[in-house]
């Protein structure tokens, strides 16, 4: 693989098979609404913490589904529940459930 | 008058001490260890409002009123409220004049429990025809008359609710249910042993005839006792079952009157405050049909009575399923003949699920984003304060602005490019910890822009501004206000349009803030006001409410649908609204074009 031209950071290397997928499983049946999203970022154009730290509900889904708990944490903890992102959301996602949900289970 | 009975004690009276027994010590229990869980310091406030005039009076008023005479019912519906004033003042009567009548003239029974209550068994009537015999004896059957009357309309309404204004009713539980069929039947009981003693204890003009009725066929000496024996036995039974069921509304409903007179507010969601209220409720079932989300069948079971009594059971599960299902939009609090506030009990609820999950809110103090404008001469100009939903709905800011510039007012943008949420958000969902922090953040920002009057859009701010953040001698106004006074004042001059319009009452600007008046004045001026089925206070949730944590899209489209219903029964051209939520809420489902009052008034001014 060395010789390929291409590696992989070990420190950012993500091995799906390690990662524990109860947590997600809990979350999904909470809150099945954490399927639908499509990532479109329209909750991240939105966002209404976003303006002063990196918030961003797209991308907390995008690392659960990828196994990176503590960032998708980071990416929820500044959040201020103020809704603008369900209003906005084009697969009606009930966004903040969701977050208060990952909030609580992880 | 004088006792015929020596001793004054006969064996039938035993059901009746062992629940009045079981019921006074239970109370007493209680009394104890719901004060156990009030805070000291509420507990010393409260001992204190029991001995303030103006409270007492307030204390006395309000009992007779809502406990007794039940006026708020009456002012829904006039057989309703008889029905409920019937039973509880009639019997609160019978109880009193029982005890007169054991004073007046066996006053060596004073004090004796089952005497007043039994009173025509154990005395004789001696001819005695003066005025102040039938006197009592009139007033005992008038107001036996006037609960019989009231528990035929209560069997009456258990078939059809709709005839006394209800279209649905709650469904009793097993303990209900066992009350209800002593409390039917305690009343029939009573005049039929009543009447079967007339012959020797007296009677008026219910008793004496169904006396000599009776004697036509039947040899009533022989019914006297188990007559006794059946009504003593009906009232032990409803005593018994009394703390397990509704009718545990009857003690405790005027403690929580002096408890909230005292000022008390809910602090634990089942425990001190709260436990009052969660057993002052009747389950009368007036929420059910209050709820907006009732518009589905299915969503019956989440309504606060259901809610109420879960939380008496302790029911967890079921408990915060309601409590995160709930809109919060305050319509069954409005409406509650008991004023149990249950959406506060709701949000303590939601904070045992949501109250200690991680929150990192330090950047709200690196965040600069006091506006950069602020002078020492701001103290004249006002803040403009748009909130998070208001900049989803930029009509609004652009049209107030254009009000603004019209009328000559100074403003100052707080959150022109994107400020903090307001708070209220997180309240609603229970983390009052995060947003204590939220609300320090925008407080220091209103006082550092030296203004001394702010305007917000957001009826969801405006709230949270007025209740829980610290602003002495800022006045805070919502468009609606700031718009009428505008008007009033001649700032601005608006012109008549030929379209009908109907006005959409905002649950957190109407219930929540107490502002019906001022959007009303200011629409008037514009065209013709049409009627929606429901308004004021009774106005129904729009159905994008932030107080709902659970409920999904669809449910609240139904809620949507079912109040864009209510709106338009009189064929309005336009539905104006004044809060961004409701309007990009309705704005999605509506036929007709739904916009903001700031922007029907900026489009008219001439």
């Amino acid at each position: 693989m060395g010789k390929f031209g291409f590696t992989l950071n070990p420190s950012s290397r993500i091995d799906l098979d390690k990662v524990d997928r109860d947590k997600f499983n809990r979350l999904a049946e909470i809150e099945p609404d954490v399927l639908k999203c499509m990532a479109c970022g329209s909750c991240t154009a939105s966002c209404t913490a976003g303006k002063f730290v990196k918030t961003s509900m797209r991308s907390a889904i995008l690392s659960l589904q990828n196994g990176k708990e503590q960032e998708a944490l980071d990416f929820l903890k500044g959040c201020l529940l103020c809704g603008k992102c369900t209003m906005v959301c084009p697969r009606a996602i009930n966004t903040r459930h969701l977050i208060m949900s990952i909030l609580k289970i992880y | 008058m004088r006792e015929r009975i020596a001793g004054g004690y006969d064996d039938f009276v035993i059901p009746f001490m062992i629940g009045m027994c079981f019921v006074l010590i239970y109370l007493a229990v209680a009394l104890i260890r719901l004060f156990a869980h009030i805070p000291p310091k509420d507990r010393i406030k409260f001992f204190k409002s029991l001995v303030n005039p103006a409270i007492m009076w307030k204390n006395v008023k309000d009992i007779l009123f809502d406990c007794l005479l039940h006026v708020k019912i009456f002012k829904r519906n006039l057989l309703l409220g008889y029905m409920h004033a019937s039973i509880a003042f009639g019997w609160f009567m019978l109880i009193l004049i029982g005890h007169i009548e054991v004073a007046l003239y066996v006053p060596q029974r004073n004090g004796v429990l089952y005497y007043p209550v039994f009173f025509r068994y154990f005395v004789k009537f001696e001819g005695e025809t003066t005025l102040k015999g039938s006197f009592f004896f009139f007033l005992m059957d008038f107001f036996l008359l006037m609960v019989l009357t009231g528990v035929g309309l209560a069997m009456y309404k258990r078939f059809r609710s709709r005839a006394l204004g209800m279209r649905r009713t709650t469904k009793p539980c097993f303990a209900d249910r066992v009350a209800l069929a002593c409390l039917w039947s305690i009343f029939p009981l009573r005049l039929l042993a009543e009447s079967f003693t007339a012959g020797i204890a007296g009677g008026s003009f219910l008793t004496k005839p169904m006396y000599w009725l009776f004697n036509n066929f039947l040899s009533n000496d022989m019914h006297i006792l188990p007559t006794w024996w059946a009504y003593s036995t009906a009232i032990g039974l409803f005593m018994l079952a009394l703390p397990f069921s509704r009718y545990m509304h009857i003690p405790t409903e005027a403690f929580l009157i002096l408890l909230r007179n005292a000022g008390l507010k809910v602090t634990k969601p089942r425990k001190g405050f709260a436990e009052a209220e969660i057993y002052s409720c009747s389950s009368c079932g007036i929420c059910i049909d209050a709820c907006p989300m009732n518009i589905q069948k299915k969503n019956l079971p989440f309504s606060s009575v259901y809610f109420i009594r879960f939380l008496r059971r302790n029911n967890i599960k079921k408990m915060n399923q309601i409590a995160q299902k709930c809109l919060m939009c305050g319509k069954c609090v409005a409406l509650c003949p008991v004023g149990v506030e249950s959406c506060g009990i709701k949000r303590a609820q939601r904070a045992t699920i949501y109250n200690n999950i991680k929150h990192d809110y330090t950047y709200l103090h690196q965040a600069h984003h006091t506006p950069d404008n602020t002078t020492q001469e701001s103290n004249n100009k006002i803040l403009y304060f748009a909130g998070c939903m208001t900049h989803l709905t930029p009509s609004i800011i652009k049209n107030l602005t254009g009000i603004f510039e019209s009328s000559g007012t100074e403003y100052i943008f707080a959150d022109k490019d994107g400020g903090v949420c307001c708070g209220r958000p997180l309240i609603l969902a229970g983390r009052e910890d995060a947003a204590k922090e939220v609300i320090a953040r925008n407080s220091q920002m209103i006082q550092e822009s030296g203004c001394r009057k702010v305007v917000l859009s957001c009826p969801i701010c405006l709230k949270v501004l007025k209740e829980e953040y610290n602003l002495k001698g800022i006045e805070l106004l919502h468009h609606t206000q700031f718009i009428n006074t505008l008007i009033e004042e001649g700032k601005i001059k608006v012109k008549r349009g030929a379209e009908s319009l109907v006005y959409h009452n905002p649950c957190e600007l109407g219930r929540g803030c107490g502002i019906y008046k001022e959007p009303l004045n200011v629409l008037q001026q514009l065209g013709e006001l049409k009627k929606a089925e429901k308004e004021g206070k009774e106005s129904i949730c729009c159905g994008g409410s932030l107080g709902s944590i659970t409920l999904s899209y669809e449910d609240r489209g139904k809620i949507t649908q079912g109040s864009l219903d209510a709106l338009t029964v009189n064929n309005p051209d336009k539905i104006v609204t004044a809060c961004p939520l409701c309007l990009k809420t309705f704005a999605d489902k509506s036929s007709r074009p739904v916009i903001d009052i700031a922007q029907i008034v900026n489009e008219n001014i001439c």
